[in-house]
């Protein structure tokens, strides 16, 4: 028996990253709350995806194998995960918030009627209880969270909330748990999943990137960014909405659903900050920020800041540069 | 197709924040409010899938106090046949499950054989909502939607993987898909459908008569973020502005 249990993400045969995150918050927040903790592996790789998590220290590693959960489908996880969740009984179960936490705990929540935090950022402990936080109001607002009820908590942590670094290893015992899946619980037929083609440039590998956010204003405006990229000797990089609009192709985009950089300096004009946006580029070396906003949440990881007007400073900064 | 859009008001990424005396919610008055990002994308699909099949009917629901009249109004200008408007009144709800049940009450009678919402909302951002309807109406779910195709029974749909990847799946109608924004280039109301939506009917339900379960979740009290690093503000007129910053670049930086 545990008292948080961690819920495993099976990535190509390894355990997902941010699962390793949650498994690192647990330990800490077990330790401080005097909570035991516990995983679970599910899916085709569930006993050997347990075996590498028992090197961990936890109390035990649960994992459930089934031929109804070979391919992931919010269907059938859902009602596994829900069923040993029931079994077991933990007050907390952990989760990373990955693409794929997002498609199916909310039913988990649904069919327990138990709350599900999702995406949260942080804790503080009270009484030997946790309380989390989380982002809300365009990452500009924290919010405390409170539960009620009587049952499991469900828990998501963002990216990076949690370093997987600070993992403490030990060495658990495994377990192997059923469920009652019955294969008409599953309307969904997966395909294989697919790569999009890769095209245009490796982001990853600059050393600067100039990057625009909507702040730009419109698709007119883009040569404007063009030019002073030129100038900088820069990859042109851009957030979502960018892409969305049609602006630039989306081998431009940064972010969770883009690429990942890390340059010696992003030069960042009239994005917002969003989370989403922000794991892609939070390791750049020197991050400037420019927006008319002053309380623009990417402010508060800028090295250098300006409030001001991108349309006005650069065709002035380009030029600037170029003499 | 009947089809279901949930379309939501939230405040634009622009507006700067204070937060109520008692810490629970936000100052509104002169905030810039309008249609979450990803529900004016599931819209536009839901619009779309009508158009390509030729029949159908697509109808939006809001929960919201009565500003949100303005963002119903705009979705029925972009083609919307009508919509359902569950009026809320501060303090406002910030609990999932319950915003969902009362959702389902509303939808159940209508029975759809599509729910399309946004992915995330920009406020609250529990990015959960359509996913625990489609489970309280016992229907197929999927997020990250960023393409359909109706094939009689079913529904076959693209979804975003993380890092580039993506993964059609087909599912079993009725279906609430919670869509990424990007899928489609939404339109905008044409003047006629500016002038049309005027006549179209907004049925005002009221949140308090729906609500029939308890809160388990909800926004306790809300902050202001902290800074994480040590920003250096660059100020001064914008000439200024530009000539800092080139030193900044070649000095300090040194990126040549
Ligand atoms: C699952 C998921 C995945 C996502 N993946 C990504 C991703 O990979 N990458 C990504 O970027 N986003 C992603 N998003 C979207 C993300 O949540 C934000 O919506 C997006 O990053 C916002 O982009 P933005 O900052 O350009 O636009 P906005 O948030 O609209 O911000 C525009 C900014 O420009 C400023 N501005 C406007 N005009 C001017 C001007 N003239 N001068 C100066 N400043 C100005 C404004 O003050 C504002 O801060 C994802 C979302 C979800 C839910
Ligand atoms: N109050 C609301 N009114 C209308 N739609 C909503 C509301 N709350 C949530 N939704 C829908 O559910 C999606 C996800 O919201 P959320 O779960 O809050 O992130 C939104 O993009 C909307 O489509």
């Amino acid at each position: 028996m545990m008292d948080i249990l961690v819920v495993l993400e099976n990535k190509s045969g390894s355990i997902h990253r941010m699962s390793l995150e949650a498994i690192s918050g647990a330990q800490q927040i077990g330790e401080e709350c005097g909570l035991s903790v516990g995983i679970l592996a599910l899916g085709e790789n569930a006993s050997a995806l347990a075996a590498d998590a028992s090197q961990y220290s936890v109390e035990e590693v649960l994992y459930l194998e089934n031929e109804n959960l070979n391919s992931y489908t919010a269907d059938g996880y859902s009602a596994a995960v829900a069923q040993v969740i029931s079994a077991e009984n933990p007050h907390y179960v952990f989760f990373g918030h990955t693409y794929q936490i997002r498609d199916y705990v909310p039913r988990i929540s649904a069919k327990l009627k138990r709350p599900f935090l999702n995406d949260v950022v942080s804790y503080t402990v009270d009484g030997g209880k946790p309380t989390f936080y989380k982002q809300s109001f365009n990452s500009k607002l924290v919010s405390e969270l409170q539960t009620s009820g009587d049952g499991p908590v469900l828990v998501s942590f963002q990216s990076a909330a949690y370093s997987s670094e600070n993992i403490q290893n030990g060495s658990a015992s495994t377990r192997s748990v059923n469920v009652d899946l019955d294969a008409s619980v599953i309307k969904t037929t997966p395909e294989e999943p697919f790569q999009k083609e890769a095209g245009g440039v490796d982001l990853s590998k600059a050393d600067l990137i100039v990057s625009i956010g909507r702040g730009i204003g419109k698709e007119e405006n883009i040569p404007l960014v063009q030019e002073l990229a030129k100038v900088i000797g820069a990859e042109l990089a851009s957030s979502r909405p960018v892409v969305d609009s049609g602006w630039l192709p989306s081998h431009h985009q940064v972010g969770s659903s883009g690429q990942t950089v890390a340059p010696k300096l992003y030069l960042a004009l009239g994005i917002s900050g969003a989370i989403q946006h922000v794991v892609g580029m939070k390791g750049s070396k020197n991050i400037v920020v420019i927006n008319k906003d002053p309380d623009a949440p990417l402010f508060e990881i800028a090295d250098y800041g300006v409030v001001g007007d991108i349309l006005e400073i650069i065709p002035k900064l380009t030029e600037a540069l170029n003499g | 197709m009947k089809i279901c859009v949930l379309v939501k008001q939230i405040p634009g990424s622009e507006a700067t924040f204070n937060v109520t005396p008692d810490g629970r919610w936000i100052q509104e008055s002169g905030l810039p409010f309008e249609m979450n990002e990803s529900d004016i994308y599931a819209l536009e699909e839901a619009l779309q899938i009508r158009e390509k099949m030729g029949e159908g009917e697509v109808f939006v629901v809001t929960l919201g106090p009565d500003r949100c009249q303005k963002t119903i109004r705009e979705a029925l200008a972009k083609g919307a046949d009508r919509a359902i408007h569950i009026k809320e009144e501060a303090p406002f709800c910030t609990d999932p499950l319950t915003i969902a049940s009362v959702f389902t009450q509303v939808i159940r009678e209508e029975n759809p054989e599509l729910v399309l919402s946004g992915l995330q909302s920009d406020d609250l951002g529990f990015g959960q909502t359509g996913v625990l309807i489609g489970e309280m109406l016992g229907m197929t779910t999927a997020t990250l939607v960023v393409a359909t195709e109706i094939q009689d029974e079913d529904i076959r749909v693209k979804r975003e993987l993380e890092a580039g990847w993506f993964q059609w799946q087909t599912m079993k109608l009725p279906a609430s898909l919670a869509i990424q924004s990007g899928l489609n280039t939404p339109r905008y109301p044409s003047l006629r459908g500016i002038m049309t939506a005027r006549k179209k009917e907004i049925k005002d339900v009221s949140f308090n008569d729906l609500r029939n379960v308890d809160f388990l979740q909800s926004f306790k009290k809300l902050s202001i973020q902290h800074a994480e690093k040590h920003t250096e503000m660059i100020e001064g007129s914008v000439d200024e502005i530009v000539s800092k910053l080139v030193n900044v670049f070649k000095n300090e930086i040194r990126i040549n």
